[in-house]
């Protein structure tokens, strides 16, 4: 295949990687902000890509398994405010939790629900899935290759859900720094006895941001398990809360540096499947387990080195405590 | 019709009965004073009214009407506005996002602010407030943070504020600059709430003034018609000396030589720049300046808590940067050191009274038994502090955080005179500590200096230096702009040099 195919079809690759990623990191800015740790976007995830792959099988829709996705999610995000905004409970290990809790609730209910091992049936017929959306002409458009190949590959051929997330990116930052809300998310993971003496309720606040990540995570899990790939299976989120979390942190919690952190992380996980088991000149064809450890030897040295001083929102992991 | 109103206030904290009963009403155009000692339950008070705490009894009335205030949009929506003692402010948001924020007229912010733009710049020119709007929070001096509250509670349409300890952070100008907006305010019709445990601030601003005494109300008066002594008799219950009475100093040998120390904080930023000092045997010189100008550093630095990144401290012949002698060693050398941040550096609030009285001293050869620790030395020891130093009550088992910040100061100053040190290092003595031990204190301080000792007193509160330094440097932006002597010292000159301008310097 020529280079330039090969270009277009790693950053095809890259964006639909990414789209999970970016969800969750963006999930993430929105509970961090506030001041809540977002240590449970793994388990928020993994529990939407459970319920919606299962409501997919059983009702045949994939908006309704977008749905329960969603209503997953934000009922752990729920869980998850209680325990940290309404009990000040540790805010790590409140996430934590969550992320464990999932990762045995999904497949032991798949176990009982299905009966297929802890996966969810095979989501095969037509309207269970979201599918590539193909855009007028990218058929037609193929046949030359320069803005061609790159129309049909990068902006026709994905589904519904990467979409959403790219538009999500303007959206964020126009909710952050354009709206009332943003102005008080922005303000309560600061200061939140400044937003309480304003006159501005800070764990209403905070729920609601929390309850923003929780539906964000909802379609990033969602993402998984009926576009993605077809079904749920065990531990699908392989770490992608904790990639996301890093995006954030890399990304300053700022809406367009994260999305440029995600597109970073997704591409060297489509280089390196890309790579494996290609002979490159010099080196000869590098063993799997190092290509596949390349996203995150990337993520530490990114944290470690380059990223200058992230400063995170103020408040951070610490509850309000308005003495009564 | 007075402007503000209260009716029988009463708050408890589990055991502690913070208001009892409090009942009494503000008039309007006036500013009024509330005076009392830490712990008199001023603050407690002041946040019932602005819905931060939710009285147990008692009724709130505003301009006549009873009013139930629950939360701060309560307050807010009574007239009633607040500046906290500690600025309620978002760093690194804009002044203009500061004051809208809770009060942004839409959910966009775009045609919020630009309303708020214009309704603004009115209300500064009216009250001679004028701040940059667009200025980042944390670039301001304090001075205009504070600024930025007031606007901040007048823009909410406050007829009421209430001002906690609103000198604390200011130099003596700064204060005389708030003053006069006060009586703006009062000219405007406005009631302020003046809460202070400072009787200067009472004596110049206010109209009345009502003494609290352990969560009651003990007294008011009209602040004409009383006087700095009797105000201080009725917060304390008792007479009390204002000023400790001491004779000259008589300065001999050089204990401590302080040469062109430069301190740098975390992010490379020069705190302290190029200071140079000596310390003499029988001489108390203090530190004077405004919070955060450099002084925590110096103390910390000459303490052997944080390493200088040039210059050089010698006591008693050694030179304790080039030896890189420790925090520990430099006890050892005679430098023993009371931190400024009691809780944070001073006691472990966790630990009983006996534990906090060796700390720093635990691995003497008094306190060792083989490997174990003595612990009927240890107790004995305490019970000997306690009893010198009237620290009440006088139980050692007692977890230190439960006793009161005067008697926690007190078992510390009894920790450290107690070693013998040549040179006292000292960081706000009386940082939240009571009158009565204020005075306790300070006699202690100077019966240090009149044995031989070398005392170096850092402290915010000017009054505090002027009554017990013989010597009084001014810090100023990390640097010492100004050296006075005690006798030609007046608090406008030292205010005017800790304000950055630079003084004669006699040194």
């Amino acid at each position: 295949m020529e280079t330039y195919t090969l270009i277009v079809l790693l950053l095809a690759a890259t964006i639909r990687v990414a789209t999970p990623l970016l969800l969750a990191a963006l999930a993430g800015m929105f509970s961090e902000r506030s001041g809540v740790i977002a240590l449970g976007l793994e388990g928020m995830m993994l529990g939407a890509a459970f319920a919606s792959a299962a409501v997919a099988a059983v009702s045949g829709s994939a908006w309704l398994g977008l749905g329960a996705g969603i209503v997953a999610a934000m009922a752990l995000a729920l869980l998850l405010a209680f325990a940290c905004v309404t009990q000040r409970g540790n805010q790590v290990i409140a996430g934590m939790a969550i992320n464990l809790m999932v990762a045995g609730l999904g497949p032991a209910l798949a176990l009982a629900w299905f009966d297929l091992g802890g996966q969810t049936p095979q989501l095969e017929a037509a309207g269970q899935r979201f599918l590539s959306l193909r855009w007028p002409w990218a058929e037609a458009a193929r046949a030359h290759p320069a803005p061609g190949l790159l129309y049909a590959e990068l902006i026709s051929g994905h589904n519904f859900l990467v979409y959403f997330a790219a538009a999500l990116v303007p959206i964020s930052a126009w909710v952050l720094y354009r709206t009332r809300f943003g102005l008080r998310l922005r303000a309560v993971g600061e200061n939140p006895a400044a937003v309480d003496t304003a006159g501005v309720a800070v764990n209403r606040l905070r729920y609601q941001a929390v309850l923003i990540s929780g539906a964000l995570c909802g379609v990033a899990g969602t993402y998984l398990s009926t576009a993605a790939s077809s079904g749920f299976v065990r531990d699908m989120t392989a770490g992608k809360g904790y990639l996301a979390l890093a995006a954030l942190i890399f990304g300053k919690w700022k809406p367009w540096p994260t999305c440029g952190a995600c597109l970073l992380f997704a591409f060297t996980d489509a280089l390196a499947t890309r790579l494996q088991g290609v002979a490159l000149p010099l080196v000869g064809v590098i063993p799997v387990q190092f290509i596949l450890a390349l996203p995150y030897v990337l993520t530490v040295l990114l944290l470690a080195g380059f990223v200058g001083t992230a400063v995170a929102p103020r408040a951070i992991g610490v509850p309000y405590l308005k003495e009564k | 019709m007075p402007a503000l109103e209260l009716r029988g206030i009463d708050k408890r904290f589990g055991a502690v009965h913070a208001n009892r009963g409090v009942s009494f009403s503000a008039a309007r155009g006036s500013v009024h004073g509330i005076i009392g000692e830490n712990g008199a339950g001023k603050s407690t008070l002041m946040n019932i009214v602005y819905g931060l705490h939710r009285a147990d009894a008692g009724e709130i009335r505003v301009q006549g009407r009873t009013v139930a205030i629950s939360s701060p949009q309560d307050a807010i929506a009574a007239g009633i506005g607040m500046v906290h003692q500690h600025f309620m402010l978002v760093e690194n948001f804009t002044v203009l996002e500061n004051i809208v924020l809770g009060a942004e007229g839409g959910r966009r912010l775009a045609e919020g602010l630009g309303a708020a733009r214009a309704g603004l710049e009115q209300l500064a020119r009216d009250y001679g407030l004028e701040v940059p709007l667009d200025a980042i929070v944390s670039e301001l001096p304090v001075g205009l943070q504070q600024r930025v509250e007031i606007l901040k509670a007048l823009y909410r349409g406050a007829d009421i504020l209430i001002l906690d300890e609103p000198t604390a952070v200011l130099t003596p100008q700064e204060a005389d600059q708030l003053f006069k907006m006060l009586e703006r305010l009062r000219a405007q019709g406005k009631t302020v709430l003046l809460v202070t445990h400072k009787l200067r601030e009472i004596m110049a601003v206010t109209d009345r003034v009502t003494v609290m005494r352990q969560g009651a109300i003990v007294g008011e008066v009209a602040t004409c018609d009383t006087s700095p002594r009797e105000l201080a008799e009725k917060m304390v219950g008792r007479a009390v000396l204002l000023n400790v009475e001491r004779g000259p100093a008589r300065p001999g040998a050089t204990l401590l030589t302080v040469r062109d120390l430069e301190v740098r904080d975390r992010l490379g930023v020069a705190r302290v720049k190029g200071v140079s000092f000596t310390l003499q045997a029988g001489e108390i010189v203090g530190i004077a300046g405004v919070a955060g100008n450099g002084q925590s550093e110096l103390l910390e630095t000459l303490a052997g808590i944080r390493a200088p990144s040039r210059g050089e401290i010698e006591l008693g012949g050694r030179h304790l940067v080039r030896e890189g002698l420790d925090a520990r060693a430099r006890r050892r050398l005679g430098l023993a050191h009371v931190p400024e941040d009691r809780l944070r550096m001073g006691v472990v609030a966790g630990y009983s009274a006996q534990d906090n009285a060796i700390l720093g001293y635990h691995d003497l050869p008094a306190y060792q038994r083989g490997l174990l620790l003595d612990r009927a030395a240890v107790l004995a020891g305490c019970e000997k502090k306690m009893s010198a130093y009237d620290v009440r009550p006088p139980n050692p088992a007692l977890r230190i955080g439960s006793f009161s910040g005067g008697n926690q100061q007190k078992l510390v100053l009894a920790r450290e005179i107690d070693s013998d040190p040549r040179v006292l290092l000292i960081g706000q003595p009386t940082r939240g500590v009571d009158i009565g031990a204020i005075e306790f204190i300070h006699r202690q301080l100077v019966a240090l200096r009149d044995a031989g000792k070398a005392l170096l007193l850092v402290s915010v509160e000017l009054e505090e230096i002027l009554g017990l330094a013989d010597r009084i440097l001014v810090m100023s932006a990390g640097e010492i702009v100004g050296e006075i002597a005690s006798a030609d010292a007046t608090e406008k000159k030292v205010g005017l040099m800790m304000a950055g301008v630079k003084g004669e310097g006699h040194a």
